[in-house]
C-alpha cells in the first residue's frame, strides 16, 4: 500500500521501509528548535542533573522570542540563561530578538524536505510547510530528544485536505484555515497529520502557505505537511529536491475533506475558541478596542502589505489601537524598505518589537477585562491574550485591518 | 499502582491557556503552580488536596505546548487526569512530569466529589461514591514504563545509568 509524506518521513527516519497508523516507533531527530521559555531555562538544569551533553549541537536551534525585549529582571535572566547554554554547548543556530521561533529557521534555510523536525513549542506544526514531519513537544520531551536524539512518535492516520480553485480577492489563507476549523472544530485532527494539496494550496505565495501549517495545530493535528513544489526548492536556494518526499498516489487517507478555494468569503472566529467560526458578515458592526497584526501566524511580510492595501490613504478609526509586532526584524527590514511601513505607520498603527508578544498573553498590547480586540494570530482561548474576559475575534490580516478603520468587524471586501 | 481521591470535574476544551495563563511563564515551575487552573477556576488552589484527580471533559490541555500546565496540576496535588481524551501535546507532557492521564470515553459520568480508585496501569477507574467502574484506554508498554519511572527524567536517568555501567 502507498504512503503519505508523513508516513515516509516516519519510516526512514525509524529505519523502516514502511509504517502503518497506529504503529509506535523510535525515530532518528533531523533538527530540534526550542525557545526562551521551553529551552535553556528548563533544559540546562535537567542535562546537568543527567550528566549529559547534547547528542548533536548542530542539530539544535534556539530561538529567544516570548521574553525579548525584556520587560522586566525575571526574563532578563531568562535571556541571559539562554544566550549563556547556546555558547557554553557549542549551539551556532542561535538566533536572538531576531524574530520567532517558526519564521527564523524558514528564513535561515533550516528546514528542509524530507526532514523529522521536533520543536518544544506548539505551532512547531508549522516546519511543515518545506514538505517536512514537523511535530510540536514539550520540554521535557525535548530532554529526551537532547540527549538520545531519537523521540517514540505513534504513527498518525493522516486527513488530506484539498482545496480546487483559487482564493477570490479579500481572502486569505487565514480564511481557509479557519473555514476548516469550523468545519471539524479544534480537536477534529486530534493525533492526526494534516496534509494540504490542491490548486487552492499552491497557488498561494509561501507566507500564505506558512498560515495553514502553522494552524494545522489549531485542529488538535500532531503535523501539517505540504508536499514541495518548486516555490518550497526556490525558499532554499533551489536546494532541497534530494531529501524531498511526497505521497503515494495511493496513500491511504482517514479521510479527505474537499473545499473550492474560490468559493470562500472572508471568516472570523468569534471569541472563545477558534473553532467558532463565521462569515466576517456574521460579526460586522461587534465594536472592538484593539487590531492586533502579530504572532507567526500573521505579521509575515505579505500579511504586511496586506495590511498596508486596506490602509493606504485611510486612518486607524478614532479610540481604536492597531499594533503591528511583525514576525521577523527580515520582515520588518522588508516592510520599510518598501512603502508598507510608512503607509501602516501614517495611517496611526503602532509598530511594536518582533516577537510572540500579545498573542501569548506577553509584552505589549495585554487585554484588560471586556476590551474586544480582532488579531491576526492563531489562538483566542480565554485569558489568551491577557485578561480571562477579554474577548478576541480571529480573522485575516485584511480582515483585522479593515476592522481598525472601521473600528468594528468589518469584511475586508469592503474597503478594497 | 493504585490511587485513591477525589475528583475535580470539569468541562470541555479546557485549553493550557486556561490552566497556565502566560503571564505566568517567566515564573519558576514552582511559582507558577501557585496559579494552577487559575484561567478557567480561580477557587481551585484554594479547593484542592495532595491526592485529587481531575475529570475533564473531551480534549483536554488543547493548545499551546507549555509544560507547565501539566507540571502545575502535579505541583498542585494532582495525581491523575481522566478525560475522554487529551490533547495530544499535553498528554506527553503530563506522562513525562510524571502525571498520569487515563483516557477514559465515560468519564463523564463521574460527579464532582466522587471518591475514586484509580489503577493507572490496568486502565481502570472505580467510582467508589457511585458504585461502577469505567475502563480506560489501556496504555502501550513503553508508556507504562515511563509512568512506572515516575516520569521521563527518571526513565532517563536510569537508562543512563544502564548505559554507563556497561
Amino acid at each position: 500500500m502507498g504512503q503519505t509524506l508523513s508516513e515516509k518521513v516516519i519510516a526512514r527516519t525509524s529505519g523502516r521501509t514502511s509504517v502503518v497508523p497506529g504503529e509506535i516507533v523510535w525515530c532518528a531527530v533531523d533538527l530540534a528548535m526550542v525557545h526562551d521559555s521551553s529551552g535553556p531555562r528548563r533544559l540546562g538544569p535537567l542535562l546537568e542533573r543527567l550528566g549529559a551533553e547534547i547528542w548533536d549541537p548542530s542539530k539544535v536551534v534556539i530561538v529567544t522570542d516570548h521574553f525579548t525585549p525584556a520587560n522586566d529582571q525575571a526574563e532578563v535572566e531568562i535571556a541571559r540563561v539562554t544566550r549563556a547554554f547556546a555558547h557554553d554547548r557549542g549551539i551556532l543556530k542561535y538566533h536572538e530578538a531576531e524574530g520567532i521561533c517558526h519564521i527564523v529557521p524558514l528564513e535561515q534555510g533550516y528546514v528542509r524536505p524530507g526532514m523529522l523536525f521536533v520543536g518544544a513549542d506548539s505551532h512547531s506544526t508549522t516546519a511543515g510547510v518545506m514538505g517536512a514531519f514537523a511535530v510540536p513537544i514539550g520540554a521535557t520531551e525535548m530532554l529526551g530528544v537532547f540527549v538520545t536524539g531519537e523521540i517514540w512518535l505513534k504513527v498518525p492516520e493522516t486527513t488530506r485536505i484539498e482545496w480546487s480553485g483559487r482564493l477570490r480577492d479579500g481572502c486569505m489563507a487565514k480564511d481557509m484555515v479557519l473555514t476548516v476549523l469550523g468545519e471539524i472544530g479544534d480537536d477534529g485532527a486530534t493525533y492526526q497529520a494534516l496534509e494540504y494539496g490542491g490548486e487552492g494550496v499552491y497557488a498561494l505565495p509561501f507566507d500564505e502557505r506558512i498560515v495553514l501549517t502553522n494552524m494545522a495545530i489549531e485542529h488538535g493535528a500532531k503535523a501539517g505537511v505540504i508536499p514541495p513544489d518548486d516555490l518550497t526548492f526556490e525558499m532554499i536556494g533551489g536546494a532541497g529536491r534530494e531529501t524531498a518526499v511526497y505521497p503515494d498516489a495511493d496513500a491511504h487517507y482517514l479521510r479527505v475533506l474537499k473545499h473550492d478555494a474560490s468559493d470562500l468569503v472572508p471568516q472570523i472566529a468569534w471569541p472563545g475558541s477558534p473553532d467558532n467560526v463565521a462569515p466576517a458578515t456574521a460579526a460586522a458592526g461587534e465594536r472592538i478596542d484593539q487590531g492586533y497584526i502579530g504572532a507567526c501566524t500573521g505579521a509575515k511580510y505579505t500579511d504586511l502589505a496586506a495590511v498596508a492595501r486596506i490602509l493606504k490613504g485611510r486612518r486607524v478609526a478614532p479610540g481604536i489601537r492597531l499594533l503591528i509586532a511583525p514576525a521577523s526584524k527580515d520582515v520588518m527590514r522588508r516592510a520599510a524598505e518598501s512603502d508598507v511601513l510608512a503607509t501602516i505607520l501614517a495611517a496611526g498603527a503602532t509598530l511594536l518589537p518582533t516577537g510572540c508578544g500579545a498573542c501569548a498573553g506577553l509584552g505589549h498590547g495585554v487585554l484588560g477585562p471586556g476590551e474586544r480586540c480582532i488579531s491576526s494570530t492563531n489562538r483566542n482561548y480565554p485569558g489568551r491574550m491577557g485578561h480571562v474576559e477579554a474577548r478576541v475575534f480571529l480573522g485575516s490580516p485584511l480582515t483585522v485591518a479593515a476592522s481598525a478603520v472601521t473600528g468594528m468587524v468589518t469584511d475586508p471586501r469592503e474597503l478594497l | 499502582m493504585s490511587l485513591r481521591g477525589r475528583a475535580l470535574v470539569y468541562g470541555d476544551d479546557i485549553s493550557t491557556d486556561q490552566i497556565t495563563p502566560g503571564k505566568y511563564l517567566k515564573l519558576t515551575e514552582a511559582e507558577a503552580a501557585l496559579h494552577a487552573m487559575e484561567g478557567i477556576d480561580p477557587t481551585f488552589m484554594t479547593r484542592v488536596k495532595q491526592g485529587d484527580f481531575i475529570v475533564g471533559g473531551r480534549n483536554f490541555g488543547s493548545g499551546s505546548s507549555r509544560e507547565y500546565a501539566a507540571s502545575s496540576l502535579r505541583i498542585a496535588g494532582i495525581v491523575a487526569v481522566i478525560a475522554p481524551f487529551f490533547a495530544r501535546i499535553f498528554f506527553r507532557n503530563a506522562i513525562n512530569q510524571g502525571l498520569a492521564v487515563l483516557e477514559c470515553p465515560e468519564a463523564g459520568q463521574i460527579h464532582e466529589g466522587d471518591e475514586l480508585e484509580v489503577d493507572v496501569l490496568a486502565g481502570e477507574v472505580r467510582d467508589l461514591t457511585q458504585g461502577f467502574t469505567l475502563t480506560a484506554t489501556k496504555l502501550p508498554p513503553h508508556i507504562l514504563e515511563l509512568v512506572a519511572a515516575g516520569g521521563l527524567v527518571p526513565w532517563l536517568e536510569r537508562k543512563l545509568a544502564a548505559k554507563r555501567a556497561t
